[in-house]
């Protein structure tokens, strides 16, 4: 048997549940037989008028309904059936009752545009300001928007459902926020305070104001024609990234205590790090250090050599800033072996899930761990000669993984990565 | 393996009442309040001191790219890491964690309501939105709203660059903030944390969501014991930042504290059942190591009801503790709560003495003692209860 504990003397933390929904479908399965089949979710969008807009396809989640809509609430349902799905596999505590905290990335809540407007539409006066638009707020008609659209409202929701314990963290950092979750999950039960945590991340923001915003940036593909061919990470036509919904969440354990119960391991969080990019609020630091940095603390949070990434699930975005930088920072420290790894972008197929994509793509490289099958990046059809990285283009290939490197790198210089691997080292 | 000690070695406030340590010391021993009930009439607001930002911001480029709240957080960073002798040593900074607790920043009120008054009178067909928003809105504003922002602010402006990661979450978002930091440095997974969080209350785009609940403080100011009959919370504006370091870090630099973080619990109550809130913080009590029934409390208590009353229910149990109420002196500051309260109680260990009381209720009692023991106490006003104990260095 093996010790329960790494080489550092921390407990060795295990996944033993995961549950999954992307544009691709709900659950695992779907999610796995249509990833590695080089599916696309992307699609043109239906849910609101496409006028005026720059970019009109995303990942949306369109199979999952909720009435009345909000980004919100449709992040929170997805959350709800991600984590579902989890806790079965997991077979951890019982209903409504998960034995640890929660950990929850989650997109920043605001009142949304169809609320906004069922408002104003009640407001008496005539060319309203503020205070009497407030004036009709107030007075308990619209008290149910209060608990929709304060921040801690989906993680109140998760905790009240399933029964998790203590207060639930709501985070957000950007692009690598669930990533993040898991690393603060990791942590918990590093530190022993509790032998499971549940960390679950969502999003679902594909709403009219969240794309403008997004394309004031100048952040997304405006590819529109066919929208499945315009997420094209490491190609050298991608001219941005693709908004996606979804949600991840994993139940995350203690080696000791997943073996007590003969929980069956489905591979291990064996390192995670984390190191802010200070150069600017949109745009990597161009020498690369900070992500270069991040990688190594990676590395050596799971005691590893570079020798040892034998895949790399890339954050692979498809902007034309994050890929080149990828490939520096991952070249930096890898060196000569950079061209032995194995590298693909899910967001190929679904899209960035932006909140969730850090925990979406943490479930995809277990699975990969799984089926020794590495998913394709679809849309490779024309290499950037500035990016030699080995992609696995288009199909998706057979190889021995061991141990797969997933990373996450966000606006306002969040970058995070998770090393996971199939068995307790 | 033990817990490590940690310590409070940097304090960063901006408010209401002005910025740095000496000039809220000086206005909690005035009893001042900077309160308004013009602005945003009828409600009462706690508007930011007038402040020039370049002292710590010193690039009007940067400024530029921030809304309020943002210029107040990393206004309040930048005191917390000068008050701990940190600022611009890189070493210490590019290894220094990061945990902020913030909501989302200032929308762009007049697009805003401009689409919603169209809308309001038949004038913006659905497509019509699209175009609003896409010539009207400006491109960095997303930039200012974003919960990570202030983050990405903070490590741009002042370079704190080790990890970053954003709490959100109202209230209880501080309460876990301070709680993870104080865990990671005790079990040694972090040496040197700035822990923090910025709230601007001159915002009518803010008072919406509190509106919907009748949250909102309106028509006259009260001190928050005296609003029983008058429910509500004033929105304040604080920067509030502490840098918490393990002792062994702080000692290795020579830094001084200003107390010691002994203890944070947080609780998420079941606030259908009534008493939920009274029941939540008699089980939290007995976790702090509360030696003295003569200690301090600093409650960050809104004003808001039922939470105000459970919590005053529980109060009277504890008639010992020298209480004070952050909201009747900076209103409520929401996500900066708690590291309010936690700067207050640091302030007060460190001078040897508690500000006076401010409450014609008399529930907040003199003490004149210096106090050793504080317990700093959040109730969300919807969700989320905690409390902290903050103690003289030993």
């Amino acid at each position: 048997m093996t010790a329960p504990r790494d080489k550092f003397g921390r407990p060795i933390v295990v996944v033993t549940g995961m549950g999954i929904v992307t544009s691709l479908g709900g659950g695992k399965t779907d999610n796995w037989k249509r990833l590695s089949a080089g599916e696309s979710g992307i699609k043109t969008v239906t849910r609101f008028p496409l006028d005026s807009l720059k970019t009109t396809m995303a990942g949306a989640v369109d199979f999952v309904t909720v009435d009345p809509f909000s980004s919100t609430s449709l992040s929170q349902r997805l959350a709800e059936i991600a984590t579902e799905e989890a806790l079965e596999q997991s077979g951890i505590g019982s209903k409504g009752d998960f034995p640890g905290p929660l950990f929850l990335a989650v997109a920043p809540i605001e009142t949304e545009w169809p609320q906004r407007l069922e408002i104003a539409r009640e407001v008496p006066t005539k060319d309203f300001g503020i205070i009497d638009y407030l004036a009709t707020c107030s007075g308990g008609k619209f008290a149910h928007f209060h608990r929709r659209f304060t921040f801690g409202s989906v993680a109140l929701h998760l905790a009240e459902t399933f029964g998790t314990k203590g207060s639930p963290i709501s985070l957000s950092t950007a692009c690598a926020s669930g990533a993040t979750a898991i690393q603060l999950g990791v942590e918990a039960i590093r530190r022993g305070e509790t032998d499971a945590t549940l960390c679950v991340a969502t999003d679902g923001s594909v709403n009219p104001e969240a794309m403008v915003r997004f394309s004031l940036l100048s952040a997304l593909s405006t590819q529109n024609d066919p929208p499945q061919g315009a997420s094209k990470p490491f190609s050298k036509n991608r001219d941005g990234f693709v908004m996606a919904e979804g949600a991840g969440a994993l139940v995350l354990e203690s080696y000791e205590a997943a073996m007590a119960r003969g929980a069956r391991i489905l591979g291990v969080v064996a390192g995670c790090g984390e190191l802010t990019d200070s150069f600017h609020r949109t745009r990597s630091a161009p020498d690369g250090k900070p992500a270069i940095g991040c990688v190594r603390k990676t590395l050596a949070d799971a005691g590893m050599e570079p020798e040892q990434i034998d895949h790399i699930n890339a954050h692979g975005t498809s902007t034309p800033e994050n890929d080149k930088m990828e490939y520096l920072a991952t070249s930096a420290v890898f060196g000569e072996h950079t061209k032995n790894i194995p590298v693909s972008s899910n967001k190929s197929m679904v899209g960035h899930t932006i909140s969730a994509a850090g925990a979406v793509e943490a479930i995809f490289s277990l699975l990969t761990l799984e089926h020794q099958r590495i998913p394709p990046t679809i849309n490779y059809e024309v290499p950037d000669p500035a990016i030699p990285f080995d992609v696995v283009g288009n199909k998706a290939r057979d190889a021995k993984v061991t141990a797969v490197m997933s990373n996450s790198f966000g606006f306002g210089g969040q970058n995070a990565s998770l090393i996971l691997t199939r068995e307790p080292a | 393996m033990a817990e490590k000690e940690v310590w409070i070695t940097g304090v960063g406030l901006l408010s209401s009442l002005g910025e740095g340590l000496d000039a809220h010391w000086q206005a909690l021993g005035e009893k001042r309040v900077n309160a308004d009930d013009k602005r945003l009439a009828p409600y009462v607001i706690h508007p930011i001191a007038p402040v020039s930002f370049d002292a710590q911001i010193p690039k009007k480029g940067d400024q530029r790219q921030m809304e309020t709240w943002q210029r107040i957080g990393t206004y309040a960073a930048g005191l917390a890491l000068d008050s701990a002798g940190v600022k611009g040593n890189q070493e210490i900074l590019s290894r220094m964690d990061m945990i902020i607790a913030a909501g989302g920043g200032e929308r762009d009120l007049n697009v805003d309501l401009a689409i919603m008054n169209a809308d309001a009178q038949g004038k913006l067909p659905p497509a019509l939105l699209n175009e609003k928003l896409m010539n009207e809105l400006r491109p960095t504003l997303f930039l200012a709203q974003l919960s990570n922002l202030l983050a990405g602010n903070i490590a741009i402006v002042h370079g704190v660059c080790g990890t970053s990661r954003t709490f959100m979450g109202e209230e209880a978002s501080s309460i876990d903030a301070a709680r993870i930091a104080v865990a990671r440095i005790g079990a040694g997974q972090s040496d040197i944390a700035l822990v923090g969080a910025a709230h601007n209350g001159d915002r009518g785009d803010l008072l919406m969501l509190y509106s919907f609940g009748d949250f909102a403080l309106k028509d006259q100011y009260a001190p928050v014991w005296a609003r029983r009959n008058h429910p509500g919370f004033a929105i304040g504006s604080a920067g509030a930042f502490l840098v918490m370091e393990s002792r062994e870090h702080a000692e290795a630099r020579g830094a001084k504290p200003y107390a010691r973080l002994t203890k944070v619990v947080a609780d998420l109550a079941k606030r259908k059942q009534p008493g939920a809130v009274t029941k939540s913080l008699q089980t939290m009590w007995p976790q702090l190591g509360v030696s003295n029934d003569n200690a301090v409390l600093i409650t960050g208590a809104t004003g808001a009801e039922p939470a105000t009353a459970e919590e005053r229910e529980f109060l009277g149990q504890h008639p010992g503790l020298a209480v004070r109420a952050t909201g009747t002196t900076f209103g409520h500051t929401m996500e900066a709560q708690f590291p309010l309260g936690l700067a207050l109680a640091a302030l007060s260990i460190s001078r040897g003495a508690l500000y006076p009381a401010n409450d014609p209720t008399g529930l907040e009692v003199e003490k004149t003692a210096a106090p050793t023991q504080i317990v700093v106490l959040g109730v969300g006003h919807w969700q989320g209860e905690g409390m902290a104990l903050v103690e003289a260095v030993k």
